[in-house]
């Protein structure tokens, strides 16, 4: 800054650019720099435009009509569409367990993640043991979800594995059907969620607690701090920004969850794992109701939306 | 981190989002791959025609045998090309939609009868009413038409059945002397294969929502085989008939008994099939063209088909559940002349035997046989339980018929999980089927 003033000076001194002409060059030099900006950022930002902005513009326009793509003659109804929506029963179920399925993920999610990282970070058990639960604890996140929902699928199967064990074990009498029941569906696809998404917690906080300073710990052990009052005033304020993050992030995507639900259980049995993607999937690809999925999705997006304000505020505030 | 970085980062949350709107946007302006945008569907400079035909079929058949079809089409109608379109069932269904909305479907596509209703609501299936009076066509050969308001806009190929089929061994080790053959003897067969322990079910149900076929595949055969109809004189739902009642508590019974495998809220047909060849289930309906499948998963595997048992007094002839590789012409279509020949071609009687040969399933032109000589001896016991009844699957022509499905289905499963009673389930269903028939 300073080398950029006294080069203006300079030039005042000899006369090249008269006083009173020094705000239009320092508009036509910041103008400049813009539109280089510009210039470079112009080939994502028209990406973002043709992928991301169209069709969510497109979506909102289809949610005022009366149906669109199957209608050649749609017309505007406003927002009748957002009242059928939101009287609909049928959304409010899916939303109920939508939010019982992502928040119980996120939660198990982050004390899973938290609890294997500080596993993989301690050194009370050797490198090469860890390495080997590193590889095993990561191995979830190396599966497709597809593969994750046929594996479980076979798993708990009445028939299959995890009867088997349990039986073995005394613990059920009987074929249990996990994702068959009513009862017990919704919770065994959530328990199928969370042993799908832990490792990207656990990978992320182990990155996060290898960067606190040891320096940290140190000053509190001489403090005469215990390692539950360490993990409490020490790691604990460390990771929270990384935590509230991670946490607000799985959020989105969990909400979003589509096709582990729909290739488990399909939303059944009954309603019981309706959620608010397939509930919007079947109103697109088996009503041809477009104008109404495209009012449940910009609802969804609003909800997303709010989420992921809070999550720039909080990168905002890490920055 | 920069405020740059975190644009990025809570854009990209936002991308999460996004992917569910594309999903439906993605539907308004897609064209489907392959479709004629160009000049592909345009007669060349030397009068040559290529018509595009996309269906789900080549890739169901020994590998090179439609190809070498077309290629024998091709010969007897010289300046006629055909481009074969291929994909799996699903991804062709959602292509042809697309094609639909963009009014670039191929000139001639594969059907399946319950998307009809939907893309002909949009105008894109020609009329072959209209076609096969233009070109003089004699349709008494064929063994169906699929019509709209009198309309005919697709002709089944081949057709598939969906007889039952019986585990003889289980059958024997339970002590049943013989198939059964009405309600009665199929719930005492079902509960004592049931009995027999070492995880056996007497039934396989397959009710799992993804799709809802199980309501086409394995509950209504219990009606149609007994003559009744879900439908009334004027094709709108009539769900809450006697025939429907007695075949919806006649499942309900099957499940209080214990006779049904577990698990069947979930179940998929593949997962049926899969029990079958386990040997852990006794009775289930299935497609014909699980045949082959089974005997190359289990060659131990003692089975047999029959037809689906009857109410206990029934004596009329049987419907019999089919499903069909249907055919039709797109009306964005410009050459239907020759889209229409080749639609000729495939219902022919000669072509028809040996499509449907290869396919193993049953022929669309009624003069057509199909050779049995090469074939497992149960297609041929099979051909003359469909000769005997007629086919009855009614999902065909439907509005909306795959949700017809699953509406029934998630009502069904109310009624057996015991949250409403079947008249309480079937008037739900009732209610809801009158919606969608609007």
């Amino acid at each position: 800054m300073s080398t950029h003033v006294s080069t203006q000076i300079h030039n005042s001194a000899n006369g090249s650019i008269p006083p009173t002409v020094k705000p239009t060059v320092k508009r036509f030099r910041r103008n400049k720099k813009q539109l280089a900006a510009l210039g470079f950022l112009s080939p994502l930002l028209i990406l973002m435009m043709v992928l991301m902005a169209t069709p969510i513009l497109m979506v909102i326009g289809y949610s005022i009509y009366n149906n669109v793509i199957t209608n050649p003659n749609p017309e505007v109804v406003g927002l009748a569409n957002y009242g059928e929506i939101l009287g609909n029963p049928k959304f409010w179920n899916a939303g109920k367990n939508t939010l019982f399925f992502t928040l119980t993920s996120v939660v198990v999610h982050m004390i899973l993640g938290l609890t294997f990282a500080m596993l993989l970070n301690t050194e009370i058990i050797s490198t090469k043991v860890r390495a080997v639960f590193r590889m095993i604890l990561i191995l979830p996140w190396l599966f497709t979800v597809a593969i994750v929902a046929i594996l479980w699928r076979l798993m708990l199967n009445p028939n299959g594995v995890i009867n088997y064990i349990l039986e073995t074990m005394g613990l059920i009498s009987g074929q249990v059907e996990w994702l068959g029941n009513p009862a017990y569906a919704l919770f065994a696809l959530t328990f199928i969620n969370i042993w799908a998404g832990y490792p990207f917690f656990m990978i992320s906080l182990l990155a996060g607690l290898q960067g606190i300073p040891a320096d940290l710990y140190e000053a509190a052990k001489v403090d005469g701090a215990n390692p539950v009052q360490r993990f409490i005033h020490v790691t604990i304020p460390q990771l929270k920004p990384l935590i509230i993050s991670l946490c607000l992030l799985d959020f989105i995507w969990t909400t979003q969850q589509f096709a582990l639900i729909w290739m488990t259980t399909g939303g059944g049995p009954i309603d019981t794992t309706e959620v608010l993607s397939t509930f919007t999937y079947k109103l697109a690809f088996s009503r041809y109701e477009f104008s109404l999925a495209s009012t449940s999705a910009v609802l969804i997006l609003i909800a997303s939306m709010i989420v992921a304000i809070f999550y720039a505020r909080s990168q905002k505030s890490r920055d | 981190m920069s405020r740059k970085t975190s644009i990025h980062r809570m854009l990209t949350g936002v991308v999460g989002a996004a992917t569910v709107l594309g999903l439906v946007a993605a539907c308004g302006g897609n064209t489907a791959p392959g479709t004629p945008g160009g000049d592909d569907g345009k007669p060349s400079a030397g009068g040559e025609v290529t018509l595009e035909f996309m269906q789900w079929w080549e890739p169901e058949l020994p590998a090179g045998s439609f190809r070498a079809l077309m290629d024998e089409f091709e010969e007897k109608n010289p300046g006629i090309k055909v481009e074969l379109l291929s994909g799996p069932w699903s991804a062709t269904k959602e292509q042809l939609v697309a094609g639909a909305v963009a009014g670039t479907m191929p000139d001639v596509v594969g059907l399946d009868g319950s998307w009809l209703y939907d893309l002909v609501q949009q105008g894109s299936i020609a009329s072959l009413t209209d076609l096969m009076t233009e070109f003089d066509y004699d349709a008494s050969n064929l063994a169906k038409e699929v019509q709209l308001d009198g309309t005919t806009y697709m002709i089944p190929v081949v057709n598939f059945v969906y007889p039952m089929f019986v585990n003889n061994e289980l059958l024997e080790e339970a002590g049943v002397a013989a198939p059964p053959e009405n309600r009665t003897e199929f719930l005492d067969a079902a509960k004592k294969i049931s009995a027999l322990g070492d995880n056996t079910s007497g039934w396989a149900l397959p009710l799992s929502l993804e799709t809802g076929n199980g309501v086409q595949n394995d509950v209504m055969p219990w009606v149609w085989a007994g003559g009744g109809s879900m439908l009334d004189d004027a094709g709108k739902p009539d769900v809450e008939n006697a025939d429907m009642v007695s075949g919806a508590e006649f499942v309900k019974e099957l499940w209080d008994s214990g006779t049904v495998t577990p698990g069947a809220f979930t179940m998929k047909e593949p997962d049926k099939v899969e029990e079958f060849v386990a040997g852990r289930v006794g009775m289930m309906i299935s497609s014909l063209a699980h045949v082959n499948m089974i005997r190359k998963e289990n060659p131990d595997l003692d089975f047999t088909v029959t037809a689906v048992p009857a109410p206990d007094n029934f004596t009329g002839k049987r419907g019999i559940n089919d499903n069909s590789w249907g055919v039709g012409v797109s009306e964005s279509s410009d050459q239907k002349e020759a889209a229409f020949k080749l639609v000729e071609f495939l219902m022919s009687e000669e072509v028809n035997s040996e499509l449907s040969t290869i396919a193993n399933g049953f022929p669309g032109n009624v003069n057509s046989v199909p050779d049995f000589s090469q074939s497992d001896p149960l297609f041929e016991e099979a051909f003359k339980i469909y000769q005997a009844g007629y086919p009855a699957n009614q999902f065909v022509g439907l509005p909306v018929a795959e949700e017809l499905m699953r509406i029934y289905a998630t009502e069904l499963q109310r009624a057996l999980d015991g949250q409403a009673s079947i008249a309480d389930a079937l008037a739900a269903t009732q209610e809801q089927w009158t919606a969608e028939f609007k």
